[in-house]
């Protein structure tokens, strides 16, 4: 089992999901160049959070274009493991690979901050490890999160089962302070049809070590795990651990394959 | 012929003019002049400010770098090095709050990365004039929004910082920013341009017009007609900065790199001249090569932008392909202009014919340095007479007006902008007395913090100086870290009044004496004089910015109650000192009296005690007292917990109960610890002799205060908390229309 992060110039989160998937969770992890058509082979590829080419003109707009995307559509058709942290999830918004856009946070102001968020589905590939109604603590970082969709399209995804996680309180209740950025139906994370792409808003991968303070974000990658292990086998998960090289506290140079 | 009114747009004296000639052995051309004109402004050549700047201690034992490169660096074991830096940026804030708060961060970031170092983090401090004028939250949001859009789009968390109003900066904003990186020991570089025959490569933005005379601006008072100036404030480009450290990065480990400098203050110029003379080289330039935004840009502006984004390389001629390639891969220019040479002068070429030609060490070193005059103000004693007011009747409710004075309450709505979190090392929130990160891999970690009092400054500079230090260190011990390095921002009015030159003096030698004592040694940082707007100087104001060492992560206490019933303890000792303190500015209005006394020995001992007991995993909470008193860390720690813990606690000195609760006395810590632990922590301050004693406990939903059997304060926390969370919001709430 093979996870790929795409690095486009702006990624911010890149190193940071790197570090997740393969120091805290133990997976194989590649960084895939957003110039390359090569995806090397991963079950997974996740588009991080950052900000694209500065998210100039609009978050996401101009990464769609890069040529990793063509193979990244290619995969999603093929019914290939596709999560959009954040950017990754304006970057899925704007490729048409999950329908709906992004407006400004409704104070208008960025927010980095702690939030809750309720999982709607549990039966997806992105959230089967936690229980439905469960609550997870993860946090946002954007400016640009306030999801939008026109009633017709609303009522199709909530019909679909399509939302994956919403704004809540700590008690899982629903409410419009709750509610940071002031998205439609307090939507923080959507699927598409064919539940093999989700974007986020949360940042799991901020959300995976004790001493960050909450590791509910594990939850969401152990789902993936465990979605994949079922459909491409259990991997190379031991031979991975042997040859992983030591933690450092200063990230690889990202981009140089 | 330069005429004085040429002398005067350049900040020149006929003097310092007459200096420069002897120096070529000839008239200086214009665009000659503007070189020597920025180079020996005070902002890059610190003429005023120099002698004094000797006095700080520059040595110690983690030191690897110390003043006189782009940034300081400390060795912090296992093969790593943190470089760290502070820069103002508070002319440029003032005229144009967004992008001059943006180009503040990204000035601060290019000097750590051109070192080698990766940013980890970023504090800023910011002071601004009250909120109530809409002129002064005008500047606060948009400074605000500057450094969250640059910050968070280059990657960096903004991890802590100060936020300080007075009236005092109502028309001079200050905006310092402090940043932090982590680079292999091994893997340092200096801005040198060393082997003659070596190439000069321009990297990065293309030049503009934008930001000419931008350093010479910051060496001036603002007057009315300081809002023509905008056009010299310069504008960011946070995703082009992002780009170019990655490839800077990436040609250092590759080893493709000689010697590199950023383009800050004074752009082409200063990196051309400074690499050139701490090499004893000299530099030749072609400028018709160096990439341009605009067309029918002259030699003059060319040299002098400050367009943002840009670095300066001096590579080996059979290494600048590899190079090349790399910032290509990144999408940035990569041109070479230039060559070392061996004649120690900066010769540029224009249009092919020879446009400067001047000695890089006559820019570099013999900038003239002026011990100016300095002389007490006559206010210092005015002050300094003073008698107590007599105490309010009503202390429950001063104390509720305390925790919503904006210097005090929360300062979310700003650290929530920023992105604090990405890197994924941030322990510690926004908001505690230090952030602290971890360091992946490692049981160890890094604190840093920024402080400065202004208003104890401006009663008593060297005191004001001493105290910044010891409560920036205390702020470090409360993390349970060891100080290991200082940088500074040093922020006054127009240095050629004696009585500013006098603060200026005393503050230094309060800090440098503070240092020698903590010994810690100074590492650099940045003057910024001028700090006035149609004649009113600013408080003066020295920020500290101290980083330390976090032995084991696992062990940093938090910054709010954790539990109830937990024993709240008070490390040292409580007395009658109210000078200068924000209860006697905010209720009383008085700005007066001395700020409280500082005993080095005893401040020491203190910090040491509570790092032990951090260190021996005896302590739950730490908090440092400062501004607001007793009273108010206890509060701020019940705000803080995330389970909103109140607190009761019992007091019987025989003291003003006023002063007992919002008096400022320094070398105070509190503590909790769970009870079984409580007898380890008494015992180990007895053998420190350190007054230690139990005041209290954790837990209910009041916050409430006993003095001599009488309670003089009891609030239920979620109405105090509201004050202290609402405070700063309320001014800039969006009315629905």
């Amino acid at each position: 089992m093979k996870f790929g992060v795409v690095v486009f110039p702006g990624s911010n989160c890149d190193y940071d999901t790197f570090h997740a998937l393969q120091n805290v969770m133990g997976l194989e992890t590649v960084f895939l160049w957003h110039k390359d058509h090569d995806l090397q082979g991963v079950d997974c590829v996740v588009l991080p959070g950052g900000f694209s080419y500065g998210d100039y003109l609009r978050s996401g707009a101009i990464a769609r274009f890069s040529p990793i995307m063509t193979e990244v559509k290619k995969f999603a058709a093929a019914g290939g493991l596709v999560l959009g942290i954040c950017n990754g999830f304006q970057i899925l918004l704007e490729a048409g690979l999950l329908p709906g856009a992004m407006l400004r946070n409704k104070n208008l102001k960025f927010l980095c901050q702690h939030v809750y968020i309720r999982v709607e589905n549990s039966r997806t590939a992105f959230s089967q490890a936690a229980r439905k109604g469960q609550v997870l603590q993860i946090p946002i970082a954007h400016f640009d999160g306030n999801y939008y969709a026109s009633p017709e399209l609303l009522s199709e995804l909530e019909r679909n089962g399509q939302v994956v996680f919403r704004y809540c309180d700590e008690k899982g209740k629903l409410s419009e302070e709750a509610n940071v950025n002031g998205s439609i139906n307090s939507i923080a994370g959507l699927i598409n049809r064919q539940g093999n792409v989700l974007g986020m808003m949360p940042h799991p991968e901020r959300a995976s070590e004790k001493i960050l303070g909450s590791q509910d974000g594990k939850i969401i990658f152990q789902s993936m795990i465990n979605y994949l292990e079922k459909k491409v086998g259990p991997g190379r998960k031991k031979a991975v651990r042997t040859t992983r090289p030591a933690i450092s506290p200063l990230p690889p140079l990202i981009g140089t394959f | 012929m330069i005429d004085d009114k040429t002398l005067l747009d350049h900040n020149l004296t006929r003097e310092e003019y007459q200096l420069i000639v002897k120096h070529l052995g000839r008239e200086p051309n214009l665009t000659e002049l503007g070189i020597f004109s920025v180079m020996w402004s005070e902002h890059c050549g610190y003429k005023s400010s120099r002698v004094h700047l000797k006095k700080f201690p520059t040595r110690g034992k983690f030191l690897i770098q110390g003043p006189g490169e782009n940034a300081g660096v400390m060795d912090i074991g296992d093969d790593l090095a943190l470089v760290f830096k502070i820069e103002s940026h508070n002319h440029p804030s003032y005229l144009e709050p967004y992008q001059g708060a943006a180009t503040g961060v990204g000035g601060i970031l290019r000097d750590i990365f051109t070192m080698g170092a990766r940013p980890v983090a970023v504090l800023d401090s910011l002071r601004f004039g009250p909120l109530d004028d809409p002129k002064n939250r005008a500047i606060m949001d948009g400074v605000v929004s500057g450094i969250s859009g640059y910050g968070n789009s280059f990657g960096v968390p903004t991890v802590g910082g100060e936020v300080y109003f007075h009236e005092c900066y109502s028309l001079n904003p200050l905006v310092n920013v402090c940043c932090i990186g982590l680079a292999r020991k091994d893997k340092l570089f200096l801005a040198r341009a060393q082997g003659v025959g070596n190439a000069v490569i321009y990297v990065g933005a293309k030049t503009g017009r934008d930001g000419i005379h931008g350093a010479t601006m910051a060496s001036a008072e603002f007057g009315e007609e300081t809002e023509h100036k905008r056009p010299n404030v310069q504008v960011g480009d946070p995703f082009k900065e992002k780009l170019l450290l990655e490839a800077c990065l990436e040609a250092m480990a590759k080893d493709l790199i000689v010697g590199i400098q950023d383009m800050g203050a004074a752009g082409l110029t200063c990196s051309t001249t400074e690499m050139a003379a701490k090499a004893g080289t000299g530099m030749e330039i072609n400028l018709d090569l160096v990439p341009q935004r605009e067309a029918g840009m002259n030699p003059y502006e060319i040299m002098l932008s400050e367009s943002q984004e840009r670095m300066l390389i001096v590579a080996e001629p059979g290494k600048v392909e590899a190079l090349q390639k790399i910032f290509s891969k990144w999408d940035l220019d990569a041109v070479v202009i230039g060559k070392v040479t061996a004649d120690g002068q900066l010769k540029a070429y224009f249009r092919n014919e020879l446009v400067i030609d001047i000695p890089v060490k006559a820019v570099v070193d013999l900038c003239p340095a002026y011990r100016r005059p300095a002389r007490m103000p006559a206010f210092i004693n005015k002050v300094a007479r003073w008698r107590q007011p007599e105490m309010p009747s009503d202390l429950n409710q001063v104390f509720l007006q305390l925790v919503a004075s904006p210097n005090i309450a929360d300062k979310e709505w700003v650290f929530r902008q920023y992105d604090h979190m990405v890197q994924v090392n941030t322990m510690v929130l926004p908001g505690a007395d230090a952030a602290v990160l971890r360091l992946k891999g490692l049981k160890k970690g890094l604190a840093m913090t920024l402080d400065g009092n202004s208003l104890y400054t401006f009663l008593n500079p060297r005191r004001g100086g001493q105290i910044a230090v010891a409560e920036a260190c205390r702020n470090l011990a409360c993390a349970g870290a060891t100080p290991i390095g200082v940088t500074n921002c040093l922020n006054f009015g127009n240095p050629e009044k004696p009585e500013i030159m006098w603060q200026f003096q005393q503050a230094v030698e309060g800090i440098a004496e503070a240092c020698r004592q903590f010994d810690i040694p100074v590492t650099g940082g940045n003057v910024s004089f001028y700090n006035e707007t149609e004649g009113r100087p600013i408080y003066p104001t020295p920020v500290l910015g101290i980083v330390g060492l976090v032995d084991d992560t696992a062990r940093v206490p938090s910054a709010g109650f954790q539990g109830a019933g937990e024993t709240i303890i008070l490390l040292g000792e409580n007395k009658e000192e109210l000078g200068g303190s924000e209860y006697l500015r905010l209720i009383f209005s008085e700005e007066k009296g001395q700020p409280p006394a500082l005993n080095f020995a005893l401040e020491k001992r203190v910090q040491e005690c509570c790092r032990l007991a951090i260190q021996a995993g005896l302590v739950r909470t730490a908090h440092d007292l400062s501004e607001g008193g007793l009273a108010v860390a206890l509060a701020e720690c019940s705000f803080r917990s995330p389970k909103k813990i109140g607190f009761e606690v019992r007091l019987n000195e025989a003291l003003r109960t006023d002063a007992l609760l919002f008096g400022e006395s320094q070398s105070r810590i509190i503590i909790t610890a769970k009870q079984k632990d409580v007898r380890k922590i008494l015992a180990l301050a007895r053998k420190m002799k350190v007054k230690a004693r139990v005041i209290g406990r954790t837990g209910g939903r009041r916050l409430v205060i006993w003095h001599k059997k009488k309670k003089v304060v009891d609030q239920p926390l979620e109405l105090a908390y509201r004050a202290w969370k609402k405070a700063i919001p309320d001014y800039f709430r969006v009315k629905k229309i």
